[in-house]
């Protein structure tokens, strides 16, 4: 699947690998991440939050156009993100050990 | 110097004097003998809740329920009358697991006419009739009215569907009693988005319900997960619940929770402070709706959430934001489990919306990781038995009642096999 971004988000173009359809993706590239890497991520996206809800707003929510939907899940991925950047400092859950908890069911869209 | 009013005998457990105030016995959660004697007399009488009927939008919509602690394996199907069924997911000819794909111990869900053994084509109609017996001539007499599926008590409380393996169990509405009955009219049904995650935790199954009966421990474990000068408030002041009460085998806590919103903003994360969402649940109610009478029992206006424990192990969490949690755990060994979380919501209107679900979902996995590996710290030196005898405060009175509740089913069990 294509992960392309809106055009009105070129400057996020180049983290189009957190473009993850699924919560087990998302969470399996975080903990494969160093912390400079998700800080970076971030750092870009995080100031641009309010610029893809208000350009995601332009479209109905169950039909989003595909690049739409990219710049979407591109947000989830800074949702699970946002955990080791703003409390953790780590890409674990501390005191989590080996403990695994699997999406078997994942919201929509 | 409590925060929140207590009973007039002075302690939430004083006012439940059977449940006594020594220390508990831990034993019921080490011992593999006493787990085999939980199985059948607990799990296999008690109505077990195995999802909403929302799985099962139309005629010959089906899942199957893998319950390792009652050894089968059950069928939940929609008939062509749109009665909700169950049957033992077992073939009448030589006992073929009839509904399954690839793997035979995976769940699997779907929509069929008729359900069709893999193994010698048997058809059974969604009623649970054998309608073909393939080369029938070759068989003796074989009544096919008499080789249907076998059913299972199957019962619906405002959308949750229940099964019971005993034949004779009481009617699920009178099982489930008075906590049940004050929540009839909550909005279930327009809370169809859901989230769900499975882990497998290496703790008997009593543990996790005692983790999540009690918030006692959440300023402590969780103090990282919350902005540094918050944790330290929390810690601080310790954990009152506003009410706890118990129902026969059931009981329920309700608790404040002012996080959602937050009094001051710069106490949670930014990215909460952005999406107006966190562990409470997203902040800003989606639908307006008059809670029922059992909810918020006592109508407080601090409130934040109830969790009631439907004994065994269906815990339902209603939250002040009018959204769901629910938590199931499902033995699998004496000291192992598998435990079940599912977020229901109102769907979302908007990307904003959208993302405060997923905040919600994926801070709930954040805690509950937490909570799951202290539980196997916890199994394991429970199983030292170097300590066998352990001291409940009165914030963990409802862990004394479950304790006590599972004791009392195995005691009538044994003293039914005499």
């Amino acid at each position: 699947m294509s992960t392309t971004l809106p055009p009105e988000f070129k400057d996020l173009e180049q983290f189009s690998d957190w473009v993850l359809f699924s919560e087990g993706e998302r969470y399996a590239k975080r903990l494969a991440s160093s912390m400079d890497d998700m800080q970076e991520f971030y750092d870009a996206a995080f100031p641009r939050l309010d610029d893809a809800l208000s350009y995601l707003d332009q479209h109905e929510l169950n039909s989003l156009p595909a690049e739409a939907n990219n710049l979407l899940y591109l947000y989830c991925s800074l949702v699970n993100v946002s955990f080791p950047v703003e409390v953790w400092r780590q890409a674990r859950v501390p005191d989590s050990g080996a403990a695994s908890m699997d999406c078997i069911l994942e919201l929509k869209p | 110097m409590p925060h929140f009013a207590k009973p007039a005998e002075g302690s939430w457990t004083a006012h439940y004097p059977e449940l006594g105030t020594s220390p508990v016995d831990y034993r019921d959660s080490v011992d593999p003998a006493y787990y085999e004697a939980e199985r059948e007399a607990v799990f296999k009488r008690t109505w077990l809740n195995v999802g909403r009927v929302e799985r099962l939008p139309r005629t010959g919509s089906y899942f199957t329920r893998e319950l390792a602690v009652a050894d089968t394996s059950l069928i939940l199907v929609r008939g062509k009358d749109g009665q909700i069924r169950a049957f033992h997911n077992i073939c009448r000819h030589r006992g073929n697991k009839l509904v399954w794909n690839d793997f035979p111990a995976a769940e699997t869900a779907g929509t069929c006419r008729q359900f069709t053994c893999k193994y010698h084509a048997w058809r059974y109609g969604l009623d649970g009739e054998l309608t073909f017996i393939q080369q029938e001539d070759e068989f003796f007499g074989v009544d096919k009215s008499q080789y249907g599926l076998k059913a299972v008590r199957c019962e619906i409380w405002e959308g949750f569907i229940f099964v019971n393996l005993d034949p004779d169990a009481q009617p699920l509405h009178d099982y489930l009693g008075r906590f049940a009955k004050g929540i009839e009219g909550y909005p279930f049904d327009q809370m169809t988005q859901v989230t769900k995650y499975r882990a497998n935790v290496g703790s008997n199954w009593k543990l996790f319900i005692d983790a999540f009966a009690e918030f006692y421990h959440a300023p402590v474990l969780h103090a990282k997960q919350a902005v540094q000068d918050e944790s330290r408030k929390l810690m601080d002041v310790g954990y009152e619940s506003l009410h706890y009460d118990i129902d026969g085998p059931h009981s329920m806590q309700s608790s404040w929770g002012g996080m959602a919103p937050p009094k001051d903003e710069s106490m949670v994360k930014p990215i909460e402070r952005k999406l107006r969402s966190g562990l409470f649940g997203p902040w800003d109610r989606p639908i307006e709706f008059e809670l029922p009478s059992g909810v918020n029992p006592v109508r407080h206006k601090a409130w934040g959430i109830d969790s009631f424990l439907f004994f065994p192990n269906f815990m339902l969490l209603l939250w002040a934001p009018n959204w769901v949690l629910t938590y199931h755990y499902w033995p699998t060994s004496y000291n192992t489990h598998i435990f079940e979380g599912a977020l229901y919501f109102v769907p979302p209107k908007n990307a904003r919306e959208r993302l405060g679900q997923e905040l919600a979902a994926v801070t709930f996995k954040e805690y509950a990781l937490q909570d799951g590996n202290t539980l196997e710290a916890t199994q394991t030196m429970l199983e030292s038995q170097a300590v066998r005898e352990f001291p409940l405060n009165d914030q963990e009175v409802l862990l004394r009642h479950l304790h006590q509740t599972a004791h009392g089913f195995v005691d009538d069990y044994l003293r039914q096999k005499g």
